[in-house]
């Protein structure tokens, strides 16, 4: 039997807001992806540790907080210490349309904003793997 | 009666087969933002069990469904009261300034994440948030700034904060302290309801039980220090915004308020001592009618539980008195300045509910906090609903509209139905632990999302008349990364410059109260007047009472 996607959905920092990552969650455990949801509070270092023990493919971090600039970057540099270039990471929240941009120029995979599809997410992921593949 | 009921029957049955029956619909699903179908029409058959006298009666009367005041906004408008706090206390203080000089009536204070969760600004996990969300208040010193120039005895003040309310309560009292004004002149709310933080936002810090023992602890000190203070502003909001259905709102955030009051009466206090000073905080969503509903259900549910099951005497106890802000989740990063007008709508659902004090959310929230433009524009909302459009000429308007009385009753039958399998689990503490809240509300935030992905539900610039290519043209606030850096600053030189002796001291009496079962407040009152740290004082409680993680659900 082909192995599942496996996607890791983590909120990160003080923020308790979790009904997006919740959502998103459950639609790409509905969608077929195994996935595994941090719960609250993490920090990067919890998250990319998370990820490793896992064997994640993807990690979907939700922001709310406002402090995208700092913690998705710290996310960052924790995977490439760890040799985490074959990981996706991705983001969704309430991050502005040019720190998005920002965020993807830094290397995060996308940034989804407010009222995004979650059939949009599934099939970006899907696409991603299916070119990681063919790369590989 | 039973005639005329008969009549009534027999010739809706005639209007079907006739008149409506030469009318298609569209292919669209009615039904309510909780997806409760909606009929195409209502009529006296569907109040035929509604008594005026028992359940609608005459505002500012038993069982106040039409409003706890007899005439409403004739007499006083309601307080508008938005929502501020971001950067530091001196950069809040210029906006609370702004705003009370563009005619707001009270404040309402944002704090910012570490704040929220009981952590200094310098506090490891404070990275990247500190004065993002709201303000950061680590000490009384920053609170000081935050009121600076502002008469404490003039202004009401709303203070969001919850796991650590005490802590900020006591601040408020050392700064009116040093404005020379006394305890009893003290107006204002902290919303302190720690039930909704497990049960939506999760900004929570110590388990459920001691928890409440603090929420007690700040009941019983206000019924005797500050008596005009709202202890606690019991919160629907944030159970909504989590994905909630109108319904849930309801009867989670009743429930939370009947826990309460049970362990208020549970301490020893008389029902009639503190329930006067018991506030709500509602959402108002999109479905117009609904939301209307929702108001009048609350009033009646609560007057009518506080009187026959908590045999309270005093008027005051058995009125629901509640703020109500609109709907954030609402809100969309398309087409942003479609929110003004959502928001219009939600805020005249709340006025039209008998809200007795309103925030009406800015245009640019689905990507940050509100600059001072799209704050402005939110707040005339508010003003133009008050004085132009003549909704606040008459009381309740919507009285006796069959559907609206329907609503409300069913509203009310609904929450009951919640109630019974509340009380099944154990209670509200019980089905906290349970997960049962959270998955009902997931389970709801799931349902709406199909609803939108399968266009069952319009929401414009979203699924339905999108601008391909649009391009985002508001201006948006960020808060400068220095903040942090000067804040953390202001720490240092705070614990270089206080008497750490009497800090020490304060502390130590904190922790010996906190393990004899004291009550909390009259420590914190010394620790903040000695300068102790909001971070410093909550890691003393952690100490005693431990933390509290939750078992994730999705």
């Amino acid at each position: 039997m082909e192995r599942k996607i496996r996607v890791l959905v983590g909120k990160v920092g003080l923020d308790g807001h979790d009904r997006g990552a919740k959502v998103i969650a459950s639609a790409l455990r509905d969608a077929g992806f195994e996935v595994i949801y941090s719960g609250l509070h993490q920090t990067p270092e919890m998250v990319v540790e998370a990820a490793l023990q896992e064997d994640v493919d993807v990690i979907g971090i939700s922001l709310l907080s406002g402090a995208h600039m700092t913690l998705f970057p710290r996310i960052m540099e924790l995977m490439k210490k760890n040799q985490m270039d074959d990981v996706l990471l991705l983001g969704g929240g309430t991050i502005p349309p040019e720190e998005a941009k920002q965020l993807e120029t830094m290397g995060v995979g996308k940034i989804f904003g407010p009222g995004t599809d979650t059939r949009e997410i599934s099939e970006f992921i899907r696409s991603w793997t299916a070119r990681r593949a063919v790369q590989a | 009666m039973s005639t005329e009921k008969n009549k009534f029957e027999q010739e809706r049955e005639r209007w079907e087969r006739t008149t409506a029956a030469q009318y298609k619909d569209r292919p669209a699903k009615f039904m309510t933002t909780s997806s409760v179908p909606i009929n195409e029409l209502y009529g006296p058959e569907d109040i035929q069990h509604i008594d005026y006298f028992r359940d609608i009666g005459f505002p500012g009367e038993f069982p106040y469904t039409r409003g706890i005041h007899a005439n409403m906004y004739r007499g006083r408008l309601w307080t508008m009261r938005q929502f501020a706090g971001f950067g530091t206390a001196a950069d809040t203080n210029q906006r609370f300034k702004y705003l009370l000089e563009h005619g707001q009536t009270g404040l309402s204070t944002a704090f910012d994440l570490p704040t929220l969760m009981g952590r200094d600004s310098d506090d490891p996990l404070a990275e990247g948030e500190v004065g993002v969300c709201g303000v950061a208040i680590s000490s009384l010193r920053d609170m000081e700034i935050l009121f600076d120039g502002i008469p404490l005895d003039k202004v009401s003040t709303s203070m969001t904060i919850n796991s650590p309310a005490a802590i900020l309560l006591a601040f408020y009292i050392c700064v009116a302290e040093k404005q020379g004004v006394p305890p009893a002149k003290l107006r204002g709310t902290t919303q302190n309801d720690i039930l909704k933080e497990y049960i939506a936002q999760k900004e929570f810090i110590f388990p459920p039980e001691p928890s409440m023992k603090i929420v007690v602890d700040t009941i019983k000190y206000c019924a005797e220090h500050v008596p005009e203070w709202n202890t606690i502003s019991i919160s629907g909001y944030h159970i909504r915004e989590a994905g909630s259905t109108a319904v849930q709102e309801l009867a989670f955030t009743l429930a939370d308020g009947f826990a309460y009051v049970e362990a208020a009466m549970a301490a020893g206090m008389k029902v009639d001592e503190f329930a006067p000073r018991l506030s709500f905080f509602f959402n108002s969503h999109l479905d117009f009618f609904e939301e209307i509903a929702k108001f009048r259900a609350a009033r009646r549910i609560y007057a009518r539980r506080m009187r026959d099951k908590y045999g309270a005497k005093d008027e005051r106890s058995w009125k629901l008195r509640f703020h109500t802000q609109t709907a954030g989740c609402s809100l969309t990063g398309q087409q942003p300045f479609n929110n003004v007008v959502r928001t219009a709508f939600e805020a005249l659902a709340g006025v039209l509910g008998g809200t007795q004090s309103l925030h009406t959310n800015s245009l640019d929230e689905t990507w940050a906090l509100p600059t001072e433009f799209a704050a402005k524009i939110a707040l005339r909302t508010q003003q133009i609903i008050a004085h132009e459009i003549g909704v606040t000429n008459t009381v309740d308007p919507l009285a006796g509209s069959y559907f609206v009385e329907h609503l409300t009753t069913q509203m009310e039958q609904q929450a009951e139905e919640y109630f019974q399998k509340i009380d099944a689990l154990g209670g509200v503490i019980p089905a906290i632990k349970q997960g049962f809240f959270q998955r009902e509300i997931a389970a709801a935030a799931r349902q709406y999302q199909h609803e939108i992905e399968k266009k069952e539900r319009i929401i414009v610039g979203v699924n339905a008349y999108v601008e391909a290519e649009e391009k985002l043209d508001i201006p948006i606030l960020k808060i400068d990364p220095k903040v942090e850096k000067e804040q953390i600053e202001n720490l240092k030189r705070l614990r270089a410059e206080r008497d750490n002796t009497k800090v020490r001291q304060t502390l130590d009496q904190l922790k010996t109260a906190a393990q004899e079962d004291r009550n909390l407040m009259p420590p914190l009152i010394e620790c903040s007047r000695a300068y102790c740290t909001l971070g410093e004082m909550i890691n003393v409680l952690k100490g005693v009472y431990g933390t509290w993680r939750e078992e994730p659900v999705f």
